[in-house]
């Protein structure tokens, strides 16, 4: 399957600085397969308008192309309809819609916003930002050593004055997969929604948003074979109802008068301006890309990457892995020895492989790992066991390197 | 693309063996500086008495390159006037631009040439510099 799979992405087919690309960011941003790179091509070719406006012929092509989209997403991650499926930037923005519109007006002064310190930037700040606005509280769920969360300690810290609950499905610094099933039922019996930052989830598992019964779920497209410049919210229908939309004008308007207005139903009520259309096709594009293989055999395949990666990693003298020893999702953040991730990821690129060094997104969980940045390597369905071996001896060379530059 | 022509063995000597790394006791002109990017961040203390950089210290956390060029940057600008630290700060400038520069008062910056041929390093290299400058502003 593998080799049939990497065919289909051009830009794994090239030599970066003198030997052929081996791309391990995939936590940072996929790449692309060409069926969704022609699927882009096709609809600016063929299909260009405006969408929800135009009589003419390409308008309802456009209107179609991006609806249907609409409709894939819906179905990917089992929404129970599309009206459901708001269109957005990516997570970041999906994210940010929830906090500005549901959590300030659903928080008050005393009221409790529940996150972990493990969050990416994108389902943090929106929540402290909601918080300093409303005068709520935000509280942390305690980490574990290894950084996974235990359910009796959500119990202890979701209280009645609970509004929301956010966290990420799986962490992209650790791996880990949080109980978001449980916590949203915890979060429930207290009156509480649960928002799930799906970023690094929905590109690797069959995600489930009504067996998972959360409220809200978002995802962004670039992670999952897609353009960037697209992603989703999902939420719950009456959830969505009741909120008020942040941005006005264009797409999203019913009735405009001059001193009041009012805005269309779902999902397009959140949709102001001309969407994302042509990233929305190829969104769809991608959905179709990841079903053809199927989400179990794209989980199955990183979850045995991972275990490989993590066997052939631990061997590395001096080397540290943070998060689980387990685990199901193919991304391992590292530190090597004192040498520096930047350096690290430097001499890597200097053989064509490419890593992530930095404090991806989150300081806070640096600070807790008491490390001020790290290097991560994070897999997709393309890469093989010859990539992992390729990172190993690179890395191996690395500590060679800088042990004998001294 | 050459490892070597970027971390040249004096650069990883004063990785190393960091010069001026420390704080002084009493007060001397203190920048904070961080790259938001990348979680670099350092903080340079400039003694300038009578217009003349007295003494230079720097802590911090980073990479070879940005801590490296943090040693080399304290001490090249000791006992320089601050007309003489901005034309280093300037001459810095150009050599990450990758044009043909001369520290004939301190080479070993020389060294860092090779950052000019990894543009994501840049920033890493003039952490250093760009807090001098702010030092210097504030005097």
């Amino acid at each position: 399957m593998i080799a049939s799979v990497r065919e289909q992405f051009p830009i794994l087919h090239q030599e970066i600085n003198g030997h052929p690309l081996v791309y391990l960011d995939n936590a940072a941003t996929s790449q692309k397969p060409q069926v969704v790179i022609d699927a882009v091509k096709r609809y600016y070719e063929w299909e260009n308008s405006n969408v929800h406006r135009g009589v003419h012929t390409l308008g309802s092509r456009a209107t179609d192309a991006y609806e249907g989209a609409r409709e894939k997403v819906a179905r990917f991650i089992n929404a129970e309809s599309s009206e459901q499926i708001i269109f957005t930037r990516g997570t970041t923005t999906a994210l940010n819609l929830v906090a500005s519109s549901y959590a300030r007006s659903v928080c008050g002064p005393g009221d409790e916003i529940v996150l972990t310190e493990m969050e990416h930037h994108s389902n943090l700040i929106p929540w402290q930002q909601a918080a300093l606005a409303v005068g709520a509280t935000l509280k942390y769920i305690p980490l574990q050593p290894d950084g996974s969360i235990r359910v009796e300690d959500v119990e202890a810290i979701v209280t009645e004055r609970t509004k929301v609950v956010a966290i990420a499905y799986v962490s992209n610094v650790m791996g880990i997969v949080h109980p978001v099933k449980q916590i949203a039922e915890i979060a429930h019996r207290h009156g509480a929604v649960v928002v799930v930052d799906g970023a690094q989830s929905t590109p690797h598992m069959k995600v489930d948003v009504q067996d998972l019964d959360c409220d809200f779920y978002a995802l962004s497209g670039h992670k999952m074979c897609a353009p960037t410049g697209i992603g989703a919210l999902y939420g719950k229908k009456a959830l969505l109802e009741s909120m008020e939309p942040i941005e006005f004008g264009g797409e999203m308007i019913n009735d405009v008068g001059l001193y009041e207005s009012n805005w269309k139903e779902l999902p397009w009520k959140f949709e102001g301006g001309t969407p994302i259309i042509a990233g929305a096709v190829g969104l769809g594009a991608a959905i179709d890309f990841l079903e053809e293989i199927g989400m179990d055999a794209i989980e199955q395949h990183e979850t045995q990457l991972a275990a490989y990666a993590m066997n052939r990693m631990s061997e590395i003298e001096g080397i540290t892995i943070y998060g689980p020893r387990e685990r199901k999702v193919g991304l391992v953040t590292f530190n090597l020895g004192d040498v520096h991730p930047h350096d690290v990821a430097t001499v890597l690129d200097a053989q064509g492989i490419a890593i992530r060094a930095g404090h991806h997104c989150c300081q806070p969980l640096m600070r807790w790992l008491k490390v001020s940045s790290t290097a991560r390597a994070s897999f997709y369905l393309y890469n093989t066991e010859e990539d992992v071996d390729r990172l190993v001896s690179a890395l191996i060379q690395t500590k060679e390197y800088f042990g004998d530059a001294t | 693309m050459q490892l070597d022509d970027l971390y040249r063995r004096v650069i990883m000597d004063h990785y190393k063996n960091p010069r001026n790394r420390g704080k002084f006791d009493e007060d001397a002109v203190t920048i904070d500086l961080n790259n938001p990017t990348c979680g670099d961040r350092i903080s340079l203390q400039l003694k300038v008495e009578n217009g003349v950089v007295a003494d230079a210290k720097y802590t911090g956390e980073g990479c070879s390159i940005s801590m490296s060029s943090a040693s080399m940057m304290t001490d090249a600008v000791k006992g320089k006037s601050l007309d003489e630290a901005i034309s280093l700060a300037n001459r810095f400038s150009s050599l990450m631009k990758g044009e043909a520069v001369e520290f004939e008062e301190y080479e070993d910056i020389e060294a860092l040439s090779g950052v000019n041929k990894f543009p994501a390093r840049i920033k890493c290299a003039t952490l250093a510099w760009n807090a001098l400058r702010k030092g210097i502003d504030a005097k």
